[in-house]
């Protein structure tokens, strides 16, 4: 059973600006749930326990992004806390969907959607966990996919680095045995220049990318956009389509500001 | 080596040849269409096969498009090699596990009984890739054993093709577009549609394949027969969408390592690893660790790499090959030229796959061509 309770290492899981989902995707691990728990001690992760236990941390694995001034303050905390702090998702490594408001007016937003807008504190943008404290390792995707994370924590565990691909969503299909959605559909696709790590999920049911794991290692946007506006997708489809979850990561905030109509 | 008489195979006896390969216990695999593109895959029966479909092709482009015949093998080659099956894409190699004493005991991780297959429908291009992968895996002295265990199974039944592709340029790489003697093949395929007759003119290739040809419903080809398949190989030769001038090629980009035309690729090429996974002799692997929770139990696995990524020349410090230059050239240098140094061949058979595949059209013909065009280095040619 359990080992020696001051033997195992505390994690701890934080949300910030975020739907909760990659934090959900730590519970998808049901198989492997019982066995995380055992080799770890679940020291603070709301999402699956009320029981908190004081830091400082071993392992903390952040979720969401910075858009308020109180979390400005609480992620200097986290940090002080943690041996490692590890970002999970798109909103912590790159702002998430929610940074779609740093090319807006965010008064002017709110304005529009609360009755009671002054109720609202809110930062003017939505900004990664790595523009305020520094960030041991970035797992990303939208959500992240639940058995890079269980790699990422049993590397942790075993002191290895996590075996994490940063090449194109395009080794993915082709392991996979995916026919190119680009080339035999006519399909516009992300995947060129996106992070490897989902699987090619979309791809596989006929979709084209979405970029869901942001910008791969190497990225050429400029050559990716060339042939989209040669497939025919106007220059406000390509604005939009960078400008997503991982919008505001380099060179995706370029490409979809280089785009806009 | 003598060649063997063909004999004709009617369209309506073609099941036969399925049939006689799963009576001796072979797993038949070949061409088959699934979402719109023509894969290969277990076939049971003809009509698996892609009936009536051609695959039109030009640089970053492929559509199924409806023939005006019911041919059997009328595309030309799809996304998909024969290599996943000879080098699967992803392969355990170890298994290791810690006992409570600390003892550590590694055994096989590919302890899947290799099938044996018969290959249905492999282009000229295609055996010529097969032919050069088993002389990157087993012509070296050491053999890897995984790729050894699954390729002395196989029964491989060549089809000469009747058309060409928008990106075929085997004429210029000397692989096809005929399956010949040249590349060690059990049964070779030519298929003939004439207004009122549709037919096949098979050889043998091995004495396997005699025996297979014996079992089958067919007739000693006629005079006519044997024609008609030439004329249609004859038509495919003289239809290759690309060329390239292969003379001197070798030495061609040796010389040219600065060439402007590497940063000129550079600029459009994604190093999203397409052209690599498509290609039929890429062969490039990376290795990885993973472990469980506990650390009792560890495992080794391989899976296809590219060139193209950063992690393929990681060392202490970081990548040896940053820039997409660097990377395209080292793809390009290797197949064309320093694979004659490595395996005395070029590592191109001409399929055109990375030229259709590159999302962005890259194609090497015109790269080469540009190349030469500005030779930068002109030396006399030796090959």
């Amino acid at each position: 059973m359990s080992s020696d309770e001051t033997q195992r290492p505390k994690l701890a899981v934080w949300k910030f600006a975020s739907c909760d989902g990659c934090q959900l995707s730590l519970l998808d691990c049901e198989d492997e749930l019982l066995a995380v728990a055992d080799a770890i001690e679940i020291a603070n992760f709301a999402e699956a326990t009320r029981r908190v236990v004081e830091g400082p941390y071993d392992l903390s694995l952040v979720e969401g992004s910075i858009t308020t001034a109180h979390d400005a303050e609480r992620i200097l905390e986290v940090r002080a806390q943690s041996k490692y702090l590890v970002t999970i998702g798109a909103c912590a490594t790159a702002g998430g969907i929610q940074a779609l408001r740093n090319w807006q007016d965010v008064k002017e937003m709110a304005s529009v959607v609360y009755a009671k807008p002054e109720y609202l504190d809110t930062l003017a943008t939505s900004t990664p966990i790595s523009d305020h404290v520094a960030v041991d390792f970035e797992l990303r995707g939208c959500p992240v996919n639940k058995h890079q994370l269980l790699e990422v924590v049993v590397a942790f565990l075993h002191r290895r680095k996590p075996v994490v691909p940063q090449h194109s969503v395009c080794v993915e299909c082709k392991l996979r045995g995916n026919p190119c959605v680009m080339v035999a559909h006519g399909t516009p696709c992300l995947g060129p220049v996106t992070q490897a790590g989902c699987g090619a999920i979309c791809p596989a049911y006929n979709r084209g990318c979405f970029g869901c794991f942001g910008p791969m290692e190497s990225p050429n946007a400029v050559a990716l956009s060339a042939q989209w506006k040669a497939m025919g997708v106007s220059n406000r489809d390509i604005m939009r389509t960078y400008r997503s979850f991982n919008g505001l990561a380099s060179p995706f905030r370029e490409e979809s500001d280089k785009h806009e109509p | 080596m003598t060649t063997d008489p063909p004999v004709l195979l009617p369209r309506e006896q073609f099941g036969s040849l399925l049939e006689a390969l799963a009576r001796r216990g072979y797993r038949v695999v070949g061409p088959t269409v699934r979402d719109g593109t023509i894969v290969y895959d277990d076939l049971t029966k003809v009509e698996d096969l892609p009936i009536g479909w051609k695959d039109e092709q030009e640089g970053g482009h492929y559509r199924l498009k409806r023939r005006e015949d019911e041919a059997l093998f009328g595309y030309v080659v799809g996304p998909e090699s024969w290599k996943k099956y000879l080098h699967p894409q992803r392969l355990r190699l170890v298994k290791a596990e810690r006992d409570t004493s600390g003892h550590m005991t590694f055994t096989d991780g590919d302890e899947e009984e290799p099938v044996r297959y018969a290959f249905l429908g492999m282009k000229s291009c295609e055996l010529n890739a097969m032919m050069i992968q088993d002389k990157v895996f087993l012509g070296s002295g050491t053999a890897d054993s995984h790729y050894e265990r699954r390729r002395k199974n196989i029964f491989s039944i060549g089809v000469s093709c009747g058309e060409a592709g928008g990106t075929c340029f085997c004429v210029s790489m000397g692989t096809g577009p005929e399956v010949t003697d040249q590349t060690p093949h059990d049964l070779a395929v030519t298929e003939v549609i004439e207004d009122t007759s549709h037919y096949f003119v098979l050889t043998a290739g091995s004495d396997e394949g005699r025996e297979v040809l014996n079992e089958l419903p067919a007739t000693p080809a006629g005079p006519e027969h044997v024609s008609a398949a030439k004329q249609r190989v004859e038509h495919a030769a003289s239809t290759m969408g690309r060329r390239m001038d292969t003379g001197g090629v070798r030495e061609l980009l040796r010389e040219n390592l600065e060439h402007p035309q590497w940063e000129d690729v550079a600029q459009r090429c994604l190093t999203c690893a397409n052209c690599t996974m498509v290609c039929p002799t890429c062969f490039c692997t990376t290795v990885e660790d993973v472990t469980d929770l506990t650390g009792d139990n560890a495992e080794r696995w391989r899976s296809w790499d590219s060139c193209f990524t950063l992690d393929f020349t990681w060392m202490h410090g970081g990548s040896a090959r940053q820039s997409a230059k660097s990377r395209y050239r080292q793809w390009l240098t290797h197949k064309l030229s320093t694979w004659h140094d490595q395996f005395q061949s070029s590592g191109c058979v001409g399929c055109g796959r990375c030229i259709t595949w590159c999302p962005v059209g890259i194609d090497l013909t015109q790269e080469v061509a540009a190349i030469r065009e500005k030779d930068n280095h002109p030396a006399p040619t030796t090959s």
